[in-house]
């Protein structure tokens, strides 16, 4: 396959990033690698997205740090970049809309980058307007790029979480983008798609990505460790680490931030009628 | 409280090539060490072996010594030495325990003023003296029952002079092999067990595998080492050959040896 015949992938990782450690950077290379591998795909870029403080997860330290600590961790690579757009909206914003923000982002930068090539820019139009109706986007033919959520298997098990998601968001976010999972253990993620029917309807636009190293680094050890005074380091970038003792991050005190506060996507679902 | 016995940590081992996860074992180790409140540890040694280990895929050892300086060299407490690497026949582990630890009673004693005659034995020691014990992971004490691999001395000299850290992935590996072998029994408060909680699973092996077949291995081991490793082309399907039919020195070293343990 030619390489203008690829289909140009972008990745987006949401979470916390409480803070960001070497296994969040790793999943960006393994899914870089496998989608490469099939020959279908070029990742052009990868973008980390930090949760907003609204989010309410107990621990959750001051967005601007969390964001802070992923831009110095991204600064050694040449494809992952950090986005503050979803930590600095006031409220908690659901996954799906931050996936329409960036899509939307993306197209617009295709469109300005070649605004001379009116062929394009038509066919560009043609899918900005297919974006609307879910069914067409994946099969458009032209040269823009997909945005695909790059997750852990975690993320598919929590799909199954009452509550947490709606319904109509997990079926636009594998249906309309896909997703990119990484995970240990392919049974998990499989099992996961198996038990549910809207991520068995979009089976085939879910990657399923097996780590072969273990690197099962979780930010709620790291915060374990740095309150107890033990070494994070090898851990997490060594800018990173120097960025937490500079500004006596993650504390007992920090940990009880929204300690009996509900998490928003929950307050938000299980009110009076959502969206 | 007493005051605290110094301590060096000596890792032995390959770094075919040096991970980020070698450099995790010091840390917890340390770390782990300090909260005994029995130990203040002062150094730590990285020491790749010789070429004539005869280890399968194993690159020149001027090369895994670069490899290592390049990755330590942010740390203020860790350092290469490549006394073990130059060496042109394999040196069993407990040779190269008493170099480093009469290199370093050596200099100990100079540091102190105290006379530095022939005192290498460590009954002569006082409680502020350093020591050395050897940095190993969970896999490490299960090379003690290869037949052929170890001889009995010298476990009982790695065990019982010197002493071991070994850092385990919380299962029961370590203390299993530890209650199966006689030496390691008997000199089990010698043995420091630490445990790590994160499951950090990067072999070397692994990651000579990943950049056979071209895929990314960076943040599992430092950007300055993935350089040098593409500068220098070295983990190719060529080099994991190296070695390919030959057996393992230390078990074609010792079985020259009339050891009368294996006798029995």
């Amino acid at each position: 396959m030619e390489p203008q015949d690829l289909t140009k992938v972008v990745l987006l990782a949401c979470g916390s990033f409480n803070p960001i450690t070497n296994m969040h950077l790793r999943m960006f290379e393994l899914a870089r690698d496998y989608l490469e591998d099939t020959g279908q795909y070029i990742v052009v870029r990868g973008i980390i997205s930090a949760v907003g403080d609204g989010y309410k997860k107990k621990g959750l330290i001051e967005a601007c740090h969390r964001v802070d600590m992923a831009r110095l961790a991204t600064d050694t690579s040449d494809w992952i970049k950090v986005d503050a757009w979803e930590s600095q909206q006031p409220e908690w914003v659901e996954t799906a809309k931050v996936m329409r923000h960036h899509y939307k982002e993306l197209m617009t930068a295709e469109q300005n980058n070649d605004c001379v090539d009116t062929a394009k820019k038509r066919r560009i139009e043609a899918t900005m307007h297919a974006f609307e109706d879910p069914t067409s986007y994946h099969t458009r033919r032209d040269n823009s790029p997909q945005l695909k959520l790059l997750c852990g298997a975690d993320v598919l098990e929590s799909f199954g979480v009452p509550n947490l998601w709606k319904h109509e968001d997990i079926a636009e976010i594998v249906g309309r983008y896909g997703l990119v999972c990484i995970t240990r253990n392919g049974c998990d993620a499989h099992k996961f798609i198996h038990q549910s029917e809207v991520l068995w309807r979009h089976r085939k636009n879910i990657h399923v990505v097996r780590e072969w190293v273990t690197n099962e680094i979780s930010a709620t050890h790291v915060r374990r460790a740095l309150r107890r005074g033990q070494t994070v380091r090898y851990l997490l970038p060594d800018p990173v680490v120097s960025y937490i003792q500079e500004h006596g991050l993650y504390s007992a005190e920090s940990e009880q931030k929204n300690a009996d506060v509900v998490l928003a996507p929950l307050q938000r679902h299980t009110g009076p009628s959502s969206s | 409280m007493s005051a605290r016995i110094p301590l060096v940590l000596l890792a032995c081992g390959s770094f075919n090539p040096i991970t980020n996860q070698h450099m995790r074992l010091f840390e917890l180790a340390r770390d782990h060490l300090h909260q005994t409140g029995q130990f203040q540890v002062v150094g730590g040694i990285v020491s790749p072996v010789s070429d004539g280990y005869g280890k399968q895929g194993l690159v020149l050892a001027k090369h895994r010594i670069a490899m290592a300086r390049l990755a330590l060299q942010s740390s203020d407490w860790v350092s290469v030495d490549d006394w073990e690497s130059q060496q042109p026949d394999w040196t069993e582990t407990v040779v190269t325990m008493r170099y480093h630890y009469g290199r370093i009673l050596k200099q100990y004693q100079e540091g102190t003023g105290k006379d530095s005659g022939p005192t290498t034995n460590s009954h002569h020691l006082t409680s502020s003296s350093p020591r050395l014990k050897l940095l190993c992971g969970a896999d490490f004490l299960d090379t003690f029952k290869v037949p052929g691999l170890w001889l009995d001395d010298h476990v009982e000299e790695v065990a019982g002079l010197f002493g071991l850290v070994c850092v385990s992935r919380g299962g029961l590996e370590p203390e299993r092999a530890v209650h199966e072998s006689e030496t390691l029994s008997r000199h089990w408060r010698n043995i420091i067990l630490v445990r790590e909680w994160v499951r950090n699973e990067t072999s070397a092996t692994e990651i000579r595998r990943a950049l056979r077949r071209g895929l990314s291995v960076k943040y599992l081991l430092p950007d300055s080492v993935i350089k040098y490793i593409h500068q220098h082309n070295l983990y190719t399907g060529d080099s994991e050959l190296k070695n390919k039919d030959v057996l393992l020195r230390p078990l074609t070293k010792q079985t020259e040896m009339p050891v009368k343990t294996l006798d029995d």
